[in-house]
């Protein structure tokens, strides 16, 4: 996902008036901006109101857009306090990870994923899964390095934390997503490695 | 756990190229040399070409382009803060406490009795700091003197947001 000139050259025509132009803006970064809110409301359709919203307010904004960061960075970081918001507003149902039910549930998870092991041979739809797995802070950071582009600076402004916070963190989901993929698919990981 | 810990982080800083031309070499030599390091490298280089190639985003539904256009189309876009926040409003109110910290000053100063056993240098002090003015047709006020006690709380309150930003700035050149 590229940005620069592309990118600064259809926001200004958007300050100057050209509203319609914004859609190829919310064509480009509109998956991304899904994905990511999709971590935090797993429902596709809340997921989807966060993310028009985003795009709304990032649109309102525009004129504060000083150009210094990438306008991804900056857009990311919308998601980030929008996907708070909608947590902070819905209080999701939280369940401790001590809390046996929730292995139960985990373990019914880990029967049907096996069971689709079949279909679900491509090591995209395993990674894919295996991240959904993953808590939505880790999640979000995965995808904001290795989908987004962004560095480990440009993601601390996002989420609001120095960089080596996010280094560690970046650290900690990999591992975790590694365990992840070995506990649930660690016929394919064997396959792989 | 803990070496594991650590031979895994700096494996991913090497990964990653975040870590210094020293640390690269280093890791380099002990991939070279010692088996667990080389193995445990593979592993997570896998990984890692494994997420650089497999994470897929989400698509949200046909409509969502148009429902957002949709959304945008009786909205204006806000003008930059900038261009309606003038900083020399702001430096204006910050001068203008300043001025009446100052203002404190000199008359607390100027409350002092400096000649109390100074002598010459005391009398002297006494003649500067104070001048003839009746400061208690100005501060006899209770409402007045509450309004400059509210205004020096603001005046301290706003150096320590300078204070602040300063050590932020200074911090983030260091980092």
């Amino acid at each position: 996902m590229q940005t620069g000139p592309n990118d600064n050259s259809i926001i200004s025509r958007v300050l100057q008036g050209e509203q319609q132009a914004y859609a190829d803006l919310v064509k480009r970064y509109q998956n991304f901006v899904f994905s990511i809110c999709l971590r935090y409301a797993p429902a596709r359709e809340d997921a989807e109101e966060i993310a028009q919203d985003v795009f709304v307010k990032a649109y309102r904004s525009l004129a504060d857009f000083r150009g210094d960061a990438r306008f991804s960075t900056w857009l990311y970081t919308i998601v980030h306090t929008s996907c708070l918001s909608f947590l902070r507003k819905k209080r999701p149902d939280i369940k401790s990870l001590d809390d046996d039910r929730v292995f139960a549930a985990a373990d019914t998870l880990d029967s049907g994923l096996r069971a689709n092991q079949v279909e679900q041979k491509s090591r995209i739809a395993m990674v894919n899964q295996a991240i959904r797995l993953l808590g939505p802070d880790d999640a979000k950071v995965i995808t904001l390095f290795y989908k987004g582009e962004q560095s480990l600076e440009e993601i601390g402004l996002i989420m609001g934390m120095e960089p080596n916070t996010i280094k560690v963190k970046l650290h900690r989901a990999r591992q975790r997503l590694r365990e992840k993929m070995e506990k649930h698919f660690s016929q394919e990981v064997k396959d792989l490695v | 756990m803990h070496e594991q810990h650590h031979i895994d982080d700096r494996l991913w800083d090497y990964i990653d190229g975040t870590c210094s031309e020293e640390e690269k070499s280093f890791v380099e030599e002990l991939i070279a040399t010692q088996q667990e390091w080389r193995e445990k490298y593979h592993a997570l280089l896998d990984v890692h070409q494994l997420m650089q190639h497999s994470i897929d985003l989400d698509e949200p539904s046909l409509r969502f382009t148009q429902n957002v256009m949709e959304g945008i189309a009786r909205l204006q876009i806000a003008p930059a803060a900038k261009s309606y926040i003038d900083k020399r409003v702001i430096y204006g109110i910050a001068a203008f406490f300043f001025v009446m910290l100052a203002g404190f000053l000199l008359y607390g100063i100027g409350q002092i009795n400096w000649s109390a056993g100074a002598g010459a240098t005391g009398s002297l002090l006494n003649k500067i700091t104070s001048p003839k003015i009746d400061w208690s047709l100005f501060f006899n006020n209770t409402y007045v003197n509450i309004f400059m006690m509210v205004n020096v709380v603001m005046g301290l309150m706003l150096l320590d947001m300078y204070l602040t930003r300063k050590k932020k700035q200074s911090r983030g050149k260091l980092s």
